[in-house]
């Protein structure tokens, strides 16, 4: 039986970062329930080449979930329907024939669009710089043992650490904030020993980093939780927020 | 090293603020609902409580300095709330075709998402409210041998006309609903929060602020349908 799935979809196109953009709807058949998300949208660039029409640029890498390259807003949620799961490890499967899907970018001020669904998200880079590292003598490498860490706070360091940067947290937020992104780093090397000697540095810079790259201000909606691929709690963002205020009474 | 007004005014300066005066007016909020309650004993015991608070309480400076540090934690509330909602609008200024909630771990709600319109709404209200009943004309009462102003007459006789009461109802529901979103907030915002107590928080904080809405929210019904008119009674203030 062909259970191929023929779909609408709605999808921002954009020819450039200045150019407007407007939604534009295709209908696409032959859709296998196993493809992924971005393998559906591949299809539908070979459909749109073989008809000389400029394909829909989208950005991907891995394609495995862990690069954090990808992202799109899919039906208005970031990374599509299904919780902590990226776009490319979307399958097809979550979608019923005839649905009608829409697609646009992440949107954002500090992620200017560059065209169709791809955005620069230079911003998270520049804000890493600002102090999300541990700065550390070279030479031999340490003994791995020589400063014990918690098992609880390794876990949670661990938990923070699996950020992959992919600003879905920026997309979803109502106000374009970039705290949960910034918070797993601070939190990650806060919670760790090797990150002391730069915490107070670390939170005053990246969140100064933050604010002036154009993200909008946090408003505890926790939406960024819900659609983290990485399922990163918003308790880091308190952590950020203690660690940020203690830093600039000092 | 970055200055003091500058960390203020960093997003999480301002949330620092919002927080924290958050949690002060709501601490004021249950006070003030305490106090209400008071109708429900009587004019004697509403008056004399108010006459304690306005002119007892510290030798009668208590009011000064609560009204001053009421109108510097509200001011500051509003000023960081009203940013936050600004730079909201700088930071996404073409909206999404399609806006979607996530559910799950999401606390995005039609309560968060209106934190700006129930604000508003409470600061009009607020001003009017002080107008209307702290400095309300009143007439003066003896009790135990004291000469006070008798709010409770003006309370009475004002919730009676129907349209303010149900105009203070309607106010009441938004309050409930920002205090829904606002008080588990402020405790995220300053950074009280952590995974073991996230969760008692924030049902705590959804249960205070249904008990809050409600109290202030009954209060004008009881009075409107089950009181008797002192206007009428005395004669008019």
């Amino acid at each position: 039986m062909d259970n191929h799935l023929t779909l609408n979809l709605l999808i921002w196109r954009q020819s450039g970062p200045e150019q407007p953009g407007m939604m534009v709807p295709y209908t696409i058949s032959g859709v296998s329930p196993e493809m992924s998300f971005l393998e559906m949208l591949d299809h539908l660039n070979d459909d749109l080449s073989r008809r000389g029409e400029r394909p829909v640029e989208f950005d991907s890498d891995c394609r495995e979930g862990i690069c954090g390259t990808c992202g799109l807003v899919i039906n208005g949620i970031a990374h599509g329907p299904k919780s902590a799961c990226t776009t490319c490890e979307l399958r097809m499967r979550s979608f019923k024939s005839g649905d009608t899907i829409s697609v646009e970018p992440f949107r954002a001020t500090g992620f200017p669009i560059v065209r169709d669904l791809v955005v620069d998200r230079g911003a998270f880079d520049r804000i890493i710089a600002k102090g999300g590292y541990v700065s550390v003598n070279t030479g031999a490498a340490p003994d791995g043992n020589a400063i014990p860490v918690s098992k609880f706070d390794a876990d949670r360091a661990m938990d923070a650490a699996s950020c992959i940067g992919c600003g879905a947290c920026v997309a979803a937020c109502p106000n374009a904030s970039a705290s949960l992104f910034v918070s797993a780093k601070v939190a990650q090397l806060a919670l760790l020993p090797q990150g002391q000697p730069e915490r107070d540095h670390r939170a005053l810079k990246m969140v100064e980093q933050m604010d002036r790259e154009g993200f909008g201000d946090c408003s505890n909606h926790g939406e960024c939780e819900a659609v983290c691929p990485k399922a990163i709690s918003i308790s880091h963002i308190a952590i950020m927020r203690r660690d940020f205020m203690r830093a600039a009474v000092q | 090293m970055i200055s003091w007004k500058k960390n203020l005014t960093s997003s999480i300066g301002k949330k620092f603020v919002t927080g924290i005066t958050g949690l002060l007016l709501v601490s004021f909020v249950i006070v003030h609902l305490i106090g209400n309650l008071l109708l429900y004993a009587g004019p004697d015991a509403f008056n004399s409580y108010a006459y304690f608070l306005e002119h007892r309480l510290i030798h009668g400076w208590a009011v000064y300095v609560a009204d001053a540090m009421l109108i510097l934690f509200f001011g500051a509330h509003a000023v960081a709330g009203i940013s936050v909602w600004q730079k909201k609008r700088l930071a996404r200024p073409q909206p999404y075709y399609q806006a979607g909630n996530a559910g799950g771990a999401s606390r995005k709600s039609f309560a968060s998402r209106t934190m700006i319109v129930s604000g508003l709404v409470i600061l009009v209200f607020v001003i009017l409210h002080v107008r209307m009943f702290k400095f309300g004309p009143t007439a003066t009462v003896v009790v135990d041998g004291i000469e006070m102003r008798d709010l409770y007459t003006l309370v009475v006789s004002t919730f009676k006309v129907w349209w303010i009461s149900f105009a203070y109802m309607a106010v009441m529901v938004l309050l409930g609903l920002h205090l829904r979103h606002g008080i588990w907030s402020a405790f995220q915002s300053v950074g009280a929060t952590s995974p073991r107590y996230q969760p008692v928080i924030y049902v705590g904080g959804v249960t205070l602020s249904i008990l809050i809405g409600l109290g202030f929210f009954l209060l004008p019904l009881v009075i409107l349908f089950f009181y008797e008119n002192p206007a009428l009674s005395m004669g008019g203030i």
